[in-house]
């Protein structure tokens, strides 16, 4: 970590989007995670995904729950409201934060111990709902800030730093993801930022469930050899299916591929999906197919990475309640109180 | 053989049956039938934690006087439990009445000689008419009741106006239970005695425009009225149907009549953790939230419950008590979750309570919660209990000012951030305790902050400073502070003789501490009392208590939880307060509080005496 303060003044020259904000007006405070932590180049790819995106940040809640990872949104969106809420419970205040107010963009960002251990039964329930939310998991398989115990991700027979071998199976968040009904799955690796923004960018767009699983090297507890969530185990499995970019608007025409080599998904809100395909014939709208490629890769010792699984016709939450278009946090009295009258009628009907 | 109980419009029945023998709706139709005669009743449903087969039992006090509390004692038990029958006989007061079916023959040794028997071959008249299995058993139920409007003289008229109300539009039943009922009262008019009950029902005008209703479904209403628009909750006993209310009521008043898009959200969530989490996310983000439960899914919740107090969430928790700990006794009643409600959570923490004493209050109260939840940002807990939540109970028509409004507390807006208005989220601006809030996405750049439940300096930065912390907990007392005039007041009764004693009660107690003042006044001992409403107490709490020589202070728990808090709390001399605990599941009686408020009394005397002498 760095004890030197940003700089407050934008140097003139920086690019702005749309809503006329440059990169900086995505960041937040100084990280004060270890240097070269992989949860820095993920909150960077956040900034980065977010100003591409042309999102006015105030329009974010960002939620995370505890640990080194649930630290990570203070530095960046610094302009959007943040809540570092209780260990493996940022699922459920998202939901709550998210039937009061249906408008914003939620961002939730938690570790493998946050949502595989303590908070596996929240993790669970939030895909099972259909939240419309992007749920950024930073997956390094260990406690970083208790001072490197496993979790519940680290592969079984995962070494740890101090010599101790993991006998127990890791949970795959994105194949449990995918089992509990979220409409978006993918999974990245901390040092893809190639990879990594697009996939959030998409995962934003998404109007439902979207979960990113992003493997993200802990430089102080697990990034030595027999661990296999360090930078160059990662670099050396990772096994990804396809490319993906993020089109604004209309798609350009594209002759760079030939046949069956890329996908355009459409999304709500103009957005388009672009899938370039690595793995020939792997079909991330296949719900089945994702999950036994992503156990066939397991077993062969690789990370399957990319956009997984994607529903392309999503229903969140909101749509499954009927809720009304507007926020219920803006609903006043004249609609939510039925007032003396109709009380009158119901003290009637109780005599 | 004892005289028989004579009494007019003052007994108390009670019903044993089995559960699931669809014995309710005909209990409930007896209640009613009185109420509609205008005499008060109050019935209590004793019930196991099971759905079909076990015990259960549904005890009506009738009393003209007015008395809602239960009474204790049986005098006319209806006893359709051979199960239960040993222990049912045994209640039953000397020169009671005891009702069953005499299609089997009994032995003797299965009466007792102090006691008038009223045998009714239910079964074989059941047999006689219906051929269905399901008809023979619901159907025996009307029938006993047919034969004890004759006994006790009930109004014919009143059971099939009911009948009417109920079956309306469905001819069918309407006829069958018109049917049954005549069945029972056949039987009665021609084989016995009218006058072998003595305990009539007369018509009276006693009950005037009071409602009769369970406190779940007004406690859910009150939270219709009062603009939740978030529910999240878990199914546990007594609480579930508070919920299911909430969800009836919104179904029919909380949709848009055009877009038919409901402007409410309830989520079933998977468990107490989740359920006050949901409901502090959507108080964080501005919308009206609540949580029904009861005392282990409070226990569950106290980690998140600290986060709220601390990062300061409003969160309305409305707590239908049970009896404790653990699983304890799921489908009983007592007031022992109150310190764990009142001081939930590790470190110094304390949350408001609120502590209605009927429906009509947990209308009140789950409404007013809701704005001092806002207004404090904070916790607030509706602290009712099975006794209220899932009996019907008489009382005052529920009321609403139209002209009232949502107090939603101290909301900064764009504009006054724009007006350049400081903005800091822990900054105590007024001297009061309570800081602004914003809600997220009111400006674009103005007003963010980052809400934790680490400390934080009052514009809501990280800090582990021992006076930055410090600051902000001596302010979060302050608040507290505040509340004391925020919360409903407690209310005074004095007594018709000056005197020494006062009693300090609260919640469901409420009707039997009525009824046990009037009897310690009929034995010349006067006792001023005090209906506390909430927590924290105000200072008119610790003014009663020290302008009395000795407090009694009544509750349902075994270890005098509030009296230790008033003690604690007012730094009362524990010496003052006197101890009045009822708790073996049962709602607290009038005769049980006299009786141990005499007691003390008579003791107390003896005691200075002596001390007198010495």
């Amino acid at each position: 970590m760095t004890y030197i303060a940003k700089p407050k003044l934008h140097h003139p020259s920086l690019t702005r989007n749309e809503v006329g904000k440059t990169r900086r007006d995505y960041e937040g405070a100084i990280s004060t995670l270890c240097a070269g932590c992989g949860h820095d180049s993920i909150s960077a790819a956040i900034v980065q995904a977010c100003f591409e995106l042309s999102i006015e940040p105030h329009t974010v809640a960002k939620l995370s729950g505890i640990g080194c990872s649930s630290k990570a949104p203070t530095y960046f969106l610094g302009a959007s409201h943040g809540f570092n809420t209780v260990h493996g419970r940022m699922p459920s205040v998202l939901t709550g934060a998210n039937l009061a107010n249906r408008d914003l963009i939620y961002l939730g960002v938690s570790g493998d111990g946050d949502s595989a251990s303590i908070g596996l039964g929240q993790f669970a329930h939030l895909m099972r709902r259909g939240v419309n939310m992007t749920y950024i998991v930073m997956n390094n398989g260990v406690y970083g800030l208790t001072k490197g115990q496993f979790s519940a991700t680290a592969d079984k027979g995962s070494v740890a730093k101090k010599g101790a071998v993991n006998n127990d199976s890791g949970i795959d968040l994105a194949s449990l993801a995918i089992i509990m009904g979220a409409t978006y799955v993918a999974r990245s690796f901390s040092g893809d930022k190639q990879q990594l923004v697009p996939l959030i960018k998409a995962a934003i767009s998404h109007p439902g469930a979207a979960i990113l699983d992003v493997v993200s090297p802990c430089v102080a507890f697990n990034n030595h050899a027999g661990s296999t969530k360090s930078y160059d185990f990662v670099r050396e499995h990772n096994e990804t299916v396809n490319r993906l970019d993020v089109i604004l608007g209309a798609p350009p025409m594209t002759a760079e591929y030939g046949p069956g080599e890329m996908v355009e998904v459409p999304q709500a809100d103009g957005v388009t999906l672009r899938l370039r395909k690595i793995t020939p014939d792997y079909d991330p709208s296949d719900k089945a197919g994702a999950l036994s490629f992503i156990e066939e890769k397991s077993q062969a010792g690789e990370l399957a990475t990319g956009l997984l699984y994607l529903d392309p016709l999503p229903k969140d939450l909101h749509a499954n309640m009927n809720t009304a278009a507007e926020p219920l946090n803006t609903l006043t009295e004249s609609t939510l109180c039925p007032g003396s009258t109709v009380l009158e009628t119901i003290n009637a009907a109780l005599r | 053989m004892s005289e028989p109980i004579a009494s007019v419009n003052e007994f108390v029945v009670k019903f044993a049956n089995v559960n699931g023998s669809g014995s309710a709706s005909a209990n409930e139709l007896f209640a009613r039938s009185i109420l509609r005669m205008g005499v008060p009743v109050s019935p209590r449903n004793i019930f196991p934690s099971n759905i079909q087969g076990l015990p259960t039992w549904y005890e009506v006090r009738v009393s003209e006087k007015g008395y809602l509390g239960r009474r204790g004692g049986v005098d006319l038990l209806v006893a359709m439990n051979p199960q239960t029958w040993k222990q049912d006989v045994e209640e039953l007061s000397p020169g009671g009445y005891l009702f069953y079916d005499s299609t089997r023959p009994m032995p003797a040794s299965a009466f007792r000689d102090d006691v008038t028997t009223i045998g009714v071959p239910l079964t074989a008249i059941c047999n006689a008419t219906y051929t269905d299995a399901r008809q023979r058993q619901l159907f025996k139920n009307i029938i006993y009741i047919g034969v004890l409007s004759v006994l006790l003289d009930i109004d014919p008229e009143a059971i099939e106006k009911l009948f009417g109300e109920q079956y309306k539009g469905k001819e069918a039943l309407l006829g069958a239970n018109r049917k049954a009922l005549k069945l029972g009262r056949d039987y009665a008019h021609e084989n016995l005695d009218p006058d072998l009950v003595k305990l009539r029902v007369k018509a009276a005008d006693k009950v005037g425009d009071r409602i009769f209703m369970e406190g779940n479904a007004a406690a859910a209403l009150g939270c219709v009225y009062g603009g939740a628009t978030v529910c999240a909750w878990y199914p546990i006993t007594p609480s579930s149907s508070l919920a299911e209310a909430f969800q009836a009521f919104c179904k029919r008043y909380r949709h848009n009549k055009e877009t038919g898009k409901a402007n409410y959200a309830i989520v079933q969530a998977e468990d107490e953790l989740a359920a006050i989490g949901m409901v502090i996310g959507a108080g964080w983000n501005g919308a009206r939230a609540f949580t029904s439960t009861s005392g282990p899914g409070v226990s569950l919740m106290t980690e998140f419950i600290g986060l709220a107090y601390f990062a300061e969430v409003p969160a309305v928790i409305i707590n239908v008590q049970r009896g404790g700990p653990s699983t304890g006794m799921p489908t009983r009643t007592q007031q022992a979750d109150i310190l764990s409600a009142a001081y939930a959570s590790n470190g110094d923490t304390k949350h408001v309570l609120l502590f209605p004493e009927d429906p009509r209050e947990c209308f009140e109260f789950g409404a007013e919660s809701l704005d001092l939840a806002d207004r404090l940002q904070t916790p607030v807990f509706v602290m009712t209990d099975l006794d209220i939540g899932m009996n019907q109970r008489l009382c005052n028509p529920l009321a609403w000012d139209d002209s009232r409004t949502f107090d939603r507390g101290k909301v900064m807006t764009a504009e006054e951030l724009d007006a350049g208005k400081t903005f800091g989220r822990y900054l105590d601006v007024d001297g009061d305790g309570i800081p602004f809030r914003t809600i997220p996405g009111t400006h674009p750049t103005k007003g963010a902050y980052f809400t934790r439940g680490t400390t934080k300096d009052r514009f809501a930065r990280y800090s582990e400073e021992g006076d930055v912390y410090i600051d902000n907990m001596e302010r979060l007392a302050k608040k507290f502070e505040t509340a004391k005039s925020l919360v409903p007041q407690p209310i005074v009764r004095h007594a018709k003789e000056q005197t020494r004693y006062g009693v300090i009660y609260f919640g469901s107690t409420s009707p039997a501490m009525d009824e046990a003042i009037d009897l310690l006044e009929e034995k010349g001992s006067h006792v001023n009392s005090m209906r506390l409403r909430a927590f924290p107490f105000p200072n008119s709490v610790k003014d009663f208590i020290l302008a009395h020589d000795k407090v009694f202070v009544v509750e349902q728990n075994r270890d005098a939880q509030v009296r230790g808090m008033l003690s604690n709390e007012l730094g009362i001399d524990p010496a003052r307060l006197v101890p009045i605990c009822h708790y073996d599941g049962t709602p607290i009686t009038g005769r049980f509080i006299a009786r141990a408020i005499g007691g003390r009394m008579e003791e107390l005397k003896v005691v200075s005496l002596e001390r007198a002498v010495s």
